[in-house]
């Protein structure tokens, strides 16, 4: 076990080097991508776009620019947006605990609300029940995650802001937990259910197939042939197995919402984290917080596939053949 | 348990039966109905509907211009800037936008786009994917280490992330390849960003079909009779991974209109000027407290594409897969 960890953690840092590396060549190689015609804005002279380059040091080669924004991204921290000069990092380090605050909530709902679904479809398989969570499931994969949030915001903080039920819905915004606990779960309720609609209906129908598969194993008919109640069947026998699958698809639903989903859900709510930071960074089409958003991003979604990959392995002994 | 024996009737191939089953399945034929309607009313019928009902195409703005209904002189946007809202009417029936342009046919036209953008973009993904998977399974050794190390560095961005990146670079200077332009206000940009970033969840399992097919009989028989490695993928793989592919196509074609309304939102997707679904999200957006068909309306005709070519998908898997417990009389 601890050689596996070992080795995956060494595989962790190439994929981490390739991926900025790509990232690197994503924003300064791609042809049209010159980053001096980027600044020099609109109908620059020549002489404008040589200073720019030289002052910028887009005219050194590549790997020296390469080094030079690692150096700058991990230790002088001192990388600097295009578009007003502010400093990238402390922007991104006071997004992150909003976007995780994000993220966490809505991972509890939609694992919990998807594995029960799940397992409500499976037990009822073919019934009425079945047939309408499963549609639920498929609508809720099929909405613009913006356009829900969009469309929810509307109508609870406005159009049916009057209702007793609805009257305590904030228009947005983000209250830190210290500031005050309510209002920090006040403001991020809605955001969470609508990041977790998408993947409600995703994990119900992953636990649904997985438990009709189980169900009929052999050992959960010996299990019911030796007396042992529906309950202690499906919660000691049937759902532990098929919760394998959810925990490998966890860790990469998770690390990609860290890292990519809150980019539409936050300037919705006007969270502020760094998924905000990032769609105001394309508005502008700003590179450097890009770039390290894109790394922060990858990041989080790399190092959850790794740990998805150790868990598996804990949980799964047959994996652990070599 | 059941039996799943499949009597197949004579003459008729795994296609045939496969069709047989999908005609058989309410779900999918009401799916299919619902894509062929929307794609005649976005295609065939959206200009027959400008030229005969109402007059104005999706970019024509008609700011000062009133409509006579019930005897009433009503503004298309009114003196504070609110557009008129939906109504039973040949003209405006869904409202206007701001700019006074009639959003029923910016949807049809939008439509138009969303799909041309979801559908060519993940013909293009498949492709692509195809050959990875196709190369990658059959050949092993170092070329399919290479790209399968291809396939883990994207899958291993955040896929909004990747295709934001993409997009936004591309956005700014367009894309010139030696004597091949792409201009920066080009659709072939979202098209192109969303085929490769999915490109990984489509090749991978075709690449795990054909590392399974690649070890039987009749690859071996191929072998045997002198066919090349190109022949082999063509003739006697594709074919057996083709319905894994088509499933993943109608999936694939989902996701992606999701993706481009999605892109469009941030901005870099489909060009501004050109209205697709998620573009007339976007612009609507801003205005959803006096004008909230301009968000609700786009969204509903994504949704309902998107939730047809799910379950048409799932029904084509259901059909298709060999060892689906369905049971033909």
């Amino acid at each position: 076990m601890g050689a596996f960890i070992l080795r995956r953690m060494v595989g962790l840092v190439i994929v981490l080097f390739a991926i900025s590396v790509l990232v690197f060549v994503i924003f300064n190689v791609i042809p049209g991508g010159d980053p001096a015609l980027r600044l020099a804005g609109r109908h620059p002279t020549q002489e404008n776009i040589r200073q720019i380059r030289k002052d910028w040091g887009f005219d050194r080669p590549l790997y020296v620019q390469y080094g030079d924004m690692m150096e700058r991204l991990f230790i002088k921290r001192d990388l600097i947006s295009y578009q007003d000069q502010t400093p990238v990092l402390p922007t991104i380090e006071r997004g992150i605990p909003r976007t995780l605050a994000l993220a966490v909530g809505a991972a509890v709902i939609w694992l919990v609300t998807g594995v029960l679904i799940g397992v409500l479809s499976a037990i009822h398989q073919g019934r009425f029940l079945d047939r309408i969570l499963t549609v639920l499931a498929l609508a809720g994969v099929s909405i613009p995650i913006f356009w829900l949030g969009a469309v929810l915001l509307y109508l609870l903080t406005f159009r049916y802001h009057s209702w007793a039920i609805f009257s305590w819905v904030p228009p947005g915004g983000y209250v830190p937990f210290a500031t005050s606990p309510v209002g920090w779960a006040e403001h991020l309720i809605l955001p969470w259910i609508v990041l977790a609609v998408v993947s409600i209906g995703f994990y119900a129908r992953v636990v649904r197939a997985s438990m009709l598969e189980v169900m009929n194993a052999d050992y959960v008919r010996t299990a019911r042939a030796k007396g042992l109640s529906a309950r202690r069947v499906l919660t000691r026998h049937t759902l532990r197995t098929c919760l394998i699958p959810v925990v490998t698809l966890f860790g990469l639903d998770f690390g990609a919402a860290v890292g990519g989903t809150v980019i539409l859900i936050e300037p919705i709510f006007g969270i502020e984290g760094v998924g905000q930071y990032a769609q105001e960074s394309v508005a502008h089409l700003d590179l450097p917080p890009l770039m390290a958003l894109t790394l922060y991003g990858a990041f989080f979604v790399v190092i959850a596939n790794t740990i998805v990959d150790v868990a598996y392995v804990w949980l799964d002994p047959r994996t652990r053949i070599e | 348990m059941t039996v799943e024996a499949v009597a197949v009737p004579g003459g008729r191939g795994g296609f045939g039966l496969a069709w047989r089953r999908l005609r058989r399945n309410p779900a999918a034929v009401i799916s299919a109905a619902i894509l062929v309607a929307i794609l005649l009313v976005c295609f065939p019928l959206a200009p027959l509907f400008v030229d005969l009902a109402c007059h104005h195409g999706p970019n024509d703005q008609n700011i000062q211009g009133y409509i006579h209904q019930g005897g009433h002189r009503i503004p298309v946007v009114g003196l504070d800037g609110t557009p008129i809202g939906p109504g039973l009417r040949s003209c405006y029936m869904l409202g206007a936008d701001a700019n006074g342009r009639d959003l029923a046919v910016r949807i049809l036209y939008g439509g138009r786009i969303s799909l041309f953008v979801g559908i060519t973009s993940a013909l293009l993904c498949v492709f692509l994917a195809l050959i990875l998977g196709l190369v990658g399974g059959y050949r092993g050794g170092f070329v399919d280490s290479v790209i399968g190390r291809l396939l883990d560095l994207i899958w291993s961005f955040p896929v909004y992330l990747l295709a934001v990146a993409l997009a936004t670079t591309l956005a700014v200077g367009g894309l010139s390849v030696g004597p091949l332009h792409v201009s920066s206000t080009s659709l072939a940009i979202p098209i192109v960003v969303i085929a490769v970033v999915f490109v990984p969840y489509v090749a991978r399992p075709i690449r795990g079909q054909v590392l399974t097919l690649r070890r039987m009989e009749f690859v071996e028989a191929a072998v045997a009779t002198g066919a090349g490695p190109a022949r082999i993928m063509l003739r006697e793989l594709l074919p057996n991974i083709a319905s894994i592919t088509l499933v993943m196509l109608t999936l694939i074609v989902a996701n992606n209109i999701l993706v481009e309304a999605a892109l469009s939102f941030l901005g870099v997707g489909v060009p501004v000027l050109t209205p697709s679904w998620g573009n007339i999200i976007e612009q609507g957006y801003s205005s959803i407290v006096t004008a909230p068909a301009l968000t609700v309306a786009p969204g509903i005709a994504i949704m309902v594409t998107v939730v047809a070519l799910n379950v048409l998908g799932d029904a084509l898997r259901d059909a298709l897969d060999p060892h689906a417990r369905i049971r033909i009389r």
